[in-house]
């Protein structure tokens, strides 16, 4: 077995090598918007914009958080794959480009309960101290809640950039090149099963197992802090 | 130079505030005393609207804040606020907690925030600790560094919300000390307090509220020695021995 492992990655390291580099573009793409976007879909649940008694910012973006959590990350990915390239003709998607979506629409919605969840355990004693001082809610928010929300959801955030790297291995139901989608090819053109497949293991572990590593140095940099 | 007229403020079906009217004048140190759930925090609170009142109207320096169309938040620069938990900004060193709000909201350098910063540390005994996170500090460092945090911005007025209540009894006094050093230099003061003794000491006028309402106001001798209202006296019966 040893020997076939070493005879695939010399002949076939570039297909790893490509499969590395769509799994990493996948998921580097999605952590980046979705960090943006669930971090202003966080703070507009928290607006209390209201119409009489309704909060309607709340209640749209409480109502996607629950259905994407509530929902297989599977199903969603078919449905942007068929949905996208019908509902904008016009822009012709491709696949890649249909699955990125779907990964971002799922992560968004987890990241922003994160991100919630972290700000809201902020003691609200110390947003009526800014307050106090005469900070607008603006500054109080950047200067005094945000820093130490940060804290509060690095490792939830770490954890949820770690499962979307895992779950782009989904995404090979559509063949878009990433890692496990080169298993797939391999594994239909050598009729070689267990071999690639702990290749590509290895190489997943050894992204997230990076990543968690390179995270918790950054968190204790800033505990040093307080 | 804060005037209180007919405040009510209800949380929920709870009417905590059922009609205060109220003046502070300058240079004055007014200490509220009564039981839990009197309304004496709620109506500290509404003094910088920290909590929203119900109806009523607060003057304060000649301005109604209650108006919704002032800036609230360059009235408070002018109102200082020590909390009973202190709410020290723990992601902030000692000095920073101090600097940020003036850096931010004066217009002051850098520099003149911090020799402020450090004069105003020194003055409370804790110069040493300029560059330590408030994690490190006791519960009284803790407090003494809320205090000069908030005389940071130079404010017309401090509001003390039970500043000893959460503090172990050893530290009392010297966060006590501060504030009647702060007090007799003049600074016009409301205190919301359990220690009785302090309250005695260092007032001008003492109000006792209780059900919502001032039941009773006076100077310290008045209210402590010579109770008019009954729930004063049974009150004080039950916390003086």
């Amino acid at each position: 077995m040893l020997e076939t492992i070493e005879k695939l990655l010399t002949q076939y390291w570039f297909l790893f090598a490509k499969g590395t580099g769509y799994t990493l573009l996948l998921s580097g793409i999605t952590v980046f918007f979705s960090s943006i976007i669930g971090t202003v879909f966080a703070m507009l649940r928290m607006s209390n914009w209201q119409i009489g008694k309704f909060r309607p910012l709340h209640f749209l973006i409480t109502a996607y958080v629950e259905i994407i959590r509530g929902t297989p990350m599977l199903v969603q990915l078919y449905f942007f794959y068929f949905l996208l390239p019908k509902a904008v003709p016009q822009l012709d998607f491709s696949p890649f480009t249909c699955i990125t979506v779907a990964c971002i629409v799922n992560s968004v919605a987890y990241v922003a309960e994160i991100i919630r969840a972290g700000i809201q355990a902020v003691d609200k004693g110390q947003m009526e101290a800014a307050r106090c001082l005469g900070m607008s809610q603006k500054q109080a928010m950047v200067k005094i809640i945000i820093p130490q929300a940060t804290k509060n959801v690095l490792p939830a955030l770490c954890n949820e950039f770690v499962t979307v790297i895992k779950e782009t291995s989904i995404a090979s139901t559509f063949f878009v090149g990433e890692l496990m989608s080169q298993y797939k090819a391999i594994t239909g053109a050598l009729y070689l099963t267990i071999e690639p497949l702990i290749i590509i293991a290895v190489i997943y572990f050894v992204l997230t197992f990076s990543l968690s590593k390179a995270i918790a140095v950054f968190e204790r940099r800033l505990q040093s802090g307080d | 130079m804060i005037k209180v007229v007919d405040l009510h403020k209800s949380f929920g079906p709870l009417q905590v505030l059922k009609g205060v009217d109220e003046h502070i004048k300058k240079g004055e140190v007014v200490s509220i005393i009564g039981p839990s759930g009197s309304g004496k925090s709620t109506f500290l609170r509404c003094l910088n609207l920290l909590e929203q009142p119900d109806s009523g109207q607060i003057f304060f320096e000649g301005v109604e804040i209650t108006d919704k169309k002032i800036n609230i938040n360059e009235h408070r620069q002018k109102m200082g606020m020590v909390f009973q938990h202190f709410n020290v900004f723990p992601h902030l060193t000692v000095r920073e907690n101090i600097t940020l709000a003036p850096s931010l909201l004066k217009k002051v350098t850098q520099v003149q925030a911090q020799e402020q910063a450090m004069e105003l540390l020194s003055r409370v005994g804790l110069a040493d600790k300029a560059d330590e996170y408030p994690r490190r500090l006791s519960g009284g460092q803790k407090q003494r560094l809320a205090i000069v945090r908030a005389l940071a911005m130079n404010p017309d007025v401090m509001l003390f919300d039970e500043p000893t209540s959460a503090l172990d009894p050893e530290m009392v006094g010297e966060v006590l000390n501060v504030i009647q050093s702060l007090m007799s230099a003049g600074m016009t003061s409301v205190i919301v307090t359990h220690e009785m003794g302090f309250a005695k000491e260092v007032s001008n006028r003492v109000l006792f509220m209780d059900e919502g309402i001032i039941m009773e106001s006076g100077s310290p001798e008045e209210v402590f020695n010579q109770p008019q209202n009954f729930r004063t006296k049974d009150f004080l019966s039950r916390v003086l021995h």
